[in-house]
């Protein structure tokens, strides 16, 4: 793939208070690629997510998405940007008071000028590609966690953004429905160019989707290795990252010997 | 909104046929200036076969493909079928996930319209079921208030410290500006027109009478409902949203013990406390009040003390404990009866004012009824 970097972040400081989780990264994400983000429980995946979609400041440095720096964007061009991603939390986060369908129609209703029925059409359309279409009069409190994350993709890709994030998406999902989303995010990457930043732990879906992964570490408060993950696991000459990818115990002893 | 870059229409009818020629992006903002041209040029033609020319489409979205979809799901004659062609097989394959005829008129998914009788049925089953669990909770609240009687090592004095802090010391602020508002209002109120009779020295008894045995604890009471009354349902349901609840109940400890007594015991202790607090900042309200009368304080005092005695404010505080347990139990209550969802955490806050509210005043008219016929 041509190197056409959408997303680009630039010596990047973050943490909390005094706790710096990670120091001076830099690392690009291109258009249309599956990106993945990787890393033990507790280095930052999430936190770095989260300043990644302008939810946080950092401490230093800069995002750019599709050219714009969103760290330092306000009022109307941040929202420009913003109209360019979607994103998924872990919780699904749908909103408790309205059924599936008026969550997905919500981003419609808000940003384009279409009529009632055609944002049913649309919405119930993104409800279908996530296997949810006939759940649509449901509250969110009605259905199961797993298909709450289904609808909440479904809602992120309302307005069709150029990026999405999904914030550990086959967490609590059954293995089937964890593939199938699997090759969701491989039709909608493939097809419309949607890039995909991801953060999760599931390898079986790591392999599948990534095209490239970066991994963090709390030790370095930085970025372990970068690259396709299949090479990873075979090539890397770092023992935690080969362990990492073959899922195998105890890595804290050899990463303190590497 | 993004500018978007112009999505085209054109309509021309060819050998009996017409074809929809689309061109330019297809994307969720730039298809409402072509969909309703769209479906306007489909249903002009109800006889017609339709073509959908897409070869100029440069790209499409989920927005494009659910306009396409929409042309192809319409009702129409066997002979006079849409189709849509030239569409690049990228976009292709995600027109081919979905089926138009499934997507066919989804009618509103209307809830069930009950008749009138099914309808007062089913109130008076919910309250039936919301009396049982009050009931229910009564007992058990009663029971374990008897257990940390009997075993007060047990109790989490901890915790009720924490909520005396919470439910006592805090409210002082609140409580006593209302209660030098009320006194300063009765007395003003009160003294203008006994002023005609030159009767204002009496302006003391009312104050004195009416704060201790009613007003006092009253609104302590109401303003204990809104402060803590509510915080207790909105705590105890974000536990029991957040499965904390569920956590306890796992764990066998008893939510009724760990959560509703604690709570209760230091409203038991604290609002009596806040009583004799509203008592003495009301009556001081309404005599400095009276000062603007020429009554010097010490006067307003001696008269107040002429009339009102310990009776009077036994009376006023003998409804203190009664009012805590309510408040205190409803308000967990109500917390623990939340469903699910953000809005229900709201909801429960609110019913748990409403309901202490209304049972305040039932109670206090119990009260009076009785200190009436006791001639108290």
């Amino acid at each position: 793939m041509p190197s056409d970097p959408i997303i680009r972040v630039e010596h990047f400081t973050a943490g909390y208070d005094d706790n710096v989780l990670m120091r001076d990264i830099n690392f690009t994400v291109n258009r249309g690629e599956v990106f993945v983000i990787l890393g033990g429980s507790g280095c930052g995946k999430s936190t770095l997510m989260k300043h990644m979609i302008g939810l946080y400041e950092p401490i230093a440095g800069a995002v750019y998405i599709d050219g714009d720096d969103i760290v330092t964007a306000e009022g109307d061009a941040r929202r420009a940007i913003l109209k360019k991603i979607g994103v998924m939390y872990q919780s699904g986060a749908l909103f408790g008071s309205m059924t599936l369908l008026e969550n997905v129609r919500l981003p419609l209703e808000e940003y384009t000028s279409l009529n009632d029925e055609e944002i049913d059409l649309i919405a119930l359309m993104k409800l279908e590609l996530v296997g949810l279409d006939a759940f649509s009069g449901h509250m969110p409190s009605e259905i199961s966690g797993g298909m709450q994350k289904r609808a909440a993709i479904a809602r992120a890709m309302a307005l069709d953004p150029m990026i999405l994030f999904l914030d550990e998406p086959s967490a609590g999902l059954d293995p089937i429905t964890s593939a199938e989303l699997d090759l969701l995010i491989l039709r909608l990457a493939k097809s419309l160019h949607i890039t995909f930043v991801i953060v999760t732990h599931e390898l079986a879906s790591i392999y599948t989707v990534a095209d490239r992964v970066i991994m963090l570490d709390k030790r370095i408060k930085g970025i372990i290795a970068e690259g396709d993950p299949k090479v990873l696991r075979d090539t890397s000459d770092n023992p935690w990252v080969r362990q990492f990818f073959r899922r195998e115990a105890a890595p804290e002893v050899t990463a303190e010997a590497a | 909104m993004a500018s978007a870059p112009a999505a085209s229409i054109a309509v021309s009818d060819v050998n009996g046929k017409r074809e929809l020629r689309l061109a330019g992006r297809l994307d969720s903002y730039s298809i409402a200036g072509v969909w309703p041209d769209a479906r306007a040029a489909l249903d002009a033609a109800p006889n017609l076969p339709v073509s959908v020319e897409t070869s100029r489409v440069d790209y499409c979205d989920g927005g494009g493909i659910a306009m396409l979809v929409d042309l192809l799901r319409q009702p129409r004659q066997p002979a006079a079928l849409v189709s849509v062609v030239g569409l690049r097989p990228e976009f292709r394959t995600l027109l081919d996930q979905f089926d138009p005829v499934a997507l066919r008129a989804h009618p509103a998914e209307h809830a069930e319209r009950l008749n009138t009788v099914a309808e007062i049925g089913r109130a008076a089953l919910i309250l039936g079921r919301d009396m049982h669990m009050q009931i229910a909770f009564i007992g058990e609240t009663g029971a374990a208030l008897w257990y940390a009687f009997t075993h007060p090592h047990r109790v989490r004095w901890k915790d009720v410290w924490y909520t005396c802090e919470q439910v006592g010391v805090n409210a002082l602020p609140i409580v006593a500006l209302i209660s030098f508002l009320l006194g300063i209002i009765l007395a003003f109120q009160s003294a203008v027109p006994m002023r005609q009779f030159g009767a204002e020295i009496f302006v003391a008894d009312l104050v004195g009478l009416s704060i201790l045995r009613e007003l006092g604890p009253l609104m302590t009471a109401i303003l204990l409902a809104g402060r803590s009354g509510a915080a207790f349902a909105a705590e105890i349901g974000t536990m029991k949203v957040n499965e904390e609840l569920n956590a306890l109940t796992t764990m066998g400890l008893d939510p009724v013990r760990f959560l509703v007594v604690t709570r209760i015991i230091a409203a038991l202790l604290m609002m009596p406390l806040l009583c004799i607090f509203a008592d003495l900042v009301g009556i001081l309200g309404g005599a400095l009040t009276m000062l603007s009368f020429n009554i010097p304080i010490g006067a307003f005092l001696h008269e107040v003390d002429s009339l009102v005695d310990v009776k009077d404010l036994l009376a006023g505080l003998a409804k203190a404990p009664v009012f805590a347990i309510l408040i205190a139990g409803i308000g967990c209550l109500r917390g623990l009866q939340t469903q699910t969802g953000a809005s229900a955490v709201g909801i429960s806050a609110t019913r748990a004012v409403v309901s202490a509210i209304i049972l305040l005043v039932v109670v206090d008219g119990i009260y009076a009824f009785i200190y009436y016929l006791l001639d108290i």
